[in-house]
């Protein structure tokens, strides 16, 4: 199953690699990894998506706890959460499929972010979903590029089922 | 007064109590070496960077303080690795230092230059790269508070050559505290009261503990615990010294691969198994899904990774095992006298006994080759079990957990999780400056010794009297064992058909060397050699097929010995 894992650091030299070395000296599943300075200066937060069953999860939780410089780390697939990840497309956009694009990422709530004569640059942002759910729709057009960022989260303020 | 930022590390390690650094010196750190001699640490010069890491690690097992390496930048550093890696897997808090090229050359493939925190990483508990003088010694401060407290192990502190030139103020912190690092140390009592309560109900309750009462120290505790209820015992191999090897009436002797029959049926047998300190490792367990089948498992440990990770556990304890036992020792004070414990576990104790009558710890003596085993037994005999007894890896180091009965914990240093060839002759030289009076006995096979001979030098140096006894077999023994076993003997690559005269190379270097064919010489010739006050090693030709029995073969169950 997969989870999101948020993980405050010390944002010291190397550690991210001794997170990622975790990861891949452990055998565990890494889908996405997300990091960026938070408000406190010297932490930064990352955000990594992993696969795994329960007891995998345990581990790579324990694991991440034990490393000197993290802080804490958190689970939210036990907790409500607000999970968004953001991509780049570059479409093929000659005249005739124009419209049909432009209507898409108007349906999606994208933003277009570069125009030239035959190609179209989105914006889309969403849960994961989402997100497949547009590349999905655009692939026939024909994606030429794209950039996607790894999964943030943060957790919701009312925990409500 | 502005110091050097040598100067200042030898200051920090002065503060944290080291007398003793083992270590190498070049170009990285000549100037920590040029600072040295003002200071009251004393440095010994190995022959080769594994045997200064493996040296700290033997005098840190010895006792139970941090040990200390250092050395230099490039093939320096990645000398130490097989020995870190080693530390790390048994917990032993080491510190090693190690040189680093210039900061503004880091990066630049500059000479002598290696990534040794990028190596390192993923063995040692904690790793820095010092770029600021000023930062120093806090840094040092945490490395030694990171390797000493929790679950120990080895830390690295990098140092480039102009941070140990630059100049500031030394100001030694006193305490730290790190935010993101707090050891979880102080038991749960709802868990302990569990315990307890498991305990009292327990028809046939057995210990299995750890590498972690040692490194804990809280083997009276445990003592306690086994004796006031009558609690049979079995340890890991790096547990042996906890409970009392020669005590007949509660000590199963070694579980696992290589454990007693008493142990591993009892293992099986048990309806409660109180894991202190010890991490089910593959070589313990057999096959994971029959092990401790009718058991509730009690696991403490401090470390949380090692609970859930190989064994499903009913009862984890997150703890340092002093304070798990020493709070579980006070609830079951309580409530001691309303049980006759004898009487309780008289039924299972029977058994085990019937066990160990069954299949005792054996082997078949010959009237004229040397067994191996034999020659244990007779360290054994004449050291009393005082000793502090290394080995090295493979049949040696089997031989040597089964037939000397280890005593007291910090005697007996081996290397458990990694299994290092070459650590036990290092481990002894460490474990000797530590105890200078002591007798310090390295049981080693003759394809191990060769791996860091090279410390005969150093121990002649600095009058460091080890006894390397070598079961000399001719092969590396224990894969030689599983090619009989289960490789159709192909015997490919495991016969040492060359080999140096032991007696004359121990004379090269200024030692004493003895060599034993007879088995009526083996006692007389290993009192002899025990007494003299200098390095000695003994090469004994003992039987070259000899296997360790009993065996569990790898991935099958506790129960599928084979016996002797």
């Amino acid at each position: 199953m997969k989870h999101t894992l948020s993980v405050m650091v010390e944002n010291e030299p190397g550690v991210l690699s001794r997170v990622a070395g975790l990861f891949s000296g452990r055998g565990f599943n890494i889908e996405s990894l997300n990091v960026a300075p938070t408000l406190e200066k010297g932490v930064s937060l990352m955000t990594i998506v992993a696969h795994g069953d329960e007891s995998i999860i345990e581990q790579i939780v324990k694991q991440l706890r034990k490393l000197v410089p993290v802080i804490t780390v958190k689970d939210f697939t036990e907790i409500k959460a607000v999970e968004r990840e953001m991509v780049l497309l570059k479409v093929n956009a000659e005249d005739s499929k124009r419209a049909e694009i432009l209507r898409i990422t108007d349906i999606f709530r994208c933003k277009v972010v570069d125009v030239s004569i035959d190609e179209l640059t989105i914006e889309c942002t969403g849960d994961s979903g989402k997100i497949k759910a547009i590349v999905n729709l655009l692939s026939r057009f024909g994606i030429k590029e794209i950039a996607r960022t790894g999964n943030v989260a943060l957790k919701r303020a009312m925990q409500i089922d | 007064m502005e110091l050097t930022g040598a100067q200042i590390l030898l200051k920090c390690l002065e503060e944290e109590g080291v007398d003793v650094v083992f270590g190498f010196p070049g170009g990285a750190v000549i100037d920590i070496y040029d600072a040295i001699p003002n200071s009251s640490i004393e440095h010994i010069l190995v022959r080769h960077e594994q045997g200064a890491i493996h040296a700290a690690d033997g005098y840190a097992r010895a006792t139970g303080k941090a040990g200390v390496c250092l050395v230099t930048s490039g093939p320096g550093a990645t000398n130490t690795v097989t020995g870190i890696a080693t530390a790390y897997m048994d917990s032993i808090p080491v510190v090693i230092f190690t040189g680093q090229v210039p900061t503004p050359l880091i990066g630049n493939d500059a000479f002598q230059e290696v990534d040794i925190v990028g190596i390192t990483r993923s063995c040692t508990k904690h790793n820095y790269l010092v770029q600021d003088v000023r930062d120093l010694a806090r840094t040092v401060k945490q490395a030694f508070y990171l390797a000493r407290t929790g679950r120990p192990g080895p830390v690295l502190v990098d140092l480039p050559k102009d941070v140990v030139n630059q100049k500031c103020t030394f100001d030694y912190p006193e305490s730290i505290s790190l935010r993101s690092y707090n050891p979880h140390l102080k038991p749960h009592i709802g868990q302990i009261r569990k315990v307890a309560g498991l305990i009292r109900n327990a028809e046939r309750p057995l210990i299995y503990s750890g590498g972690g009462v040692i490194s804990s120290k809280s083997h009276e505790e445990l003592r306690w615990l086994a004796r006031e209820m009558k609690i049979p015992v079995t340890s890991t191999l790096m547990g042996l010294g906890a409970y009392p090897g020669d005590d007949e009436e509660l000590w199963l002797g070694m579980l696992g691969m290589h454990g007693t029959y008493s142990a591993n049926m009892a293992v099986h047998n048990c309806d409660l198994l109180l894991a202190v300190g010890a991490r089910f490792d593959d070589r313990v367990t057999g096959k994971i899904s029959e092990f401790a089948p009718y058991a509730t498992i009690v696991h403490i440990d401090v470390d949380p990774t090692s609970i859930q990770k190989n064994v499903s556990v009913h009862v984890p304890l997150v703890a340092d095992c002093k304070s798990a036992l020493s709070a579980l020792q006070k609830e079951l004070k309580a409530v001691k006298d309303e049980v006759n414990w004898q009487r309780k576990h008289e039924q299972w104790l029977e058994q085990i006994a019937e066990w160990g009558r069954l299949h005792p710890l054996n082997y078949i003596d010959d009237e004229e080759k040397i067994k191996p085993q034999y020659v244990v037994e007779k360290i054994y005999e004449i050291t009393k079990g005082d000793a502090i007894v290394c080995t090295e890896v493979g049949q040696n180091q089997m031989w040597a957990a089964q037939f000397y009965k280890v005593k007291e914990p910090n005697t007996f240093l081996t290397s458990g999780g990694l299994g290092t060839m070459g650590y036990g002759f290092p481990a002894a030289m460490g474990a000797q400056r530590a105890f200078p009076d002591k007798l310090v006995v390295n049981i080693a096979g003759d394809g191990s010794i060769q791996m860091n001979i090279q410390e005969m030098m150093t121990v002649v140096c600095n009058k460091l009297p080890v006894k390397i006894v070598i079961l000399n077999n001719g092969y590396l023994g224990m894969v030689r064992q599983w090619q009989e076993l289960f490789y159709k003997k192909n015997y490919c690559s495991t016969c040492m058909e060359a080999q140096p005269d032991f007696v004359r190379l121990a004379e090269a270097y200024g030692a004493a060397g003895y060599r034993i064919t007879e088995k009526k010489d083996v006692e007389k010739v290993l009192r002899e050699a025990f007494a003299v006050d200098k390095p000695v090693i003994v090469d004994v030709r003992v039987a070259q097929e000899e296997n360790v029995y009993p065996m569990v073969p790898a991935g099958a169950s506790l129960t599928e010995m084979l016996l002797v």
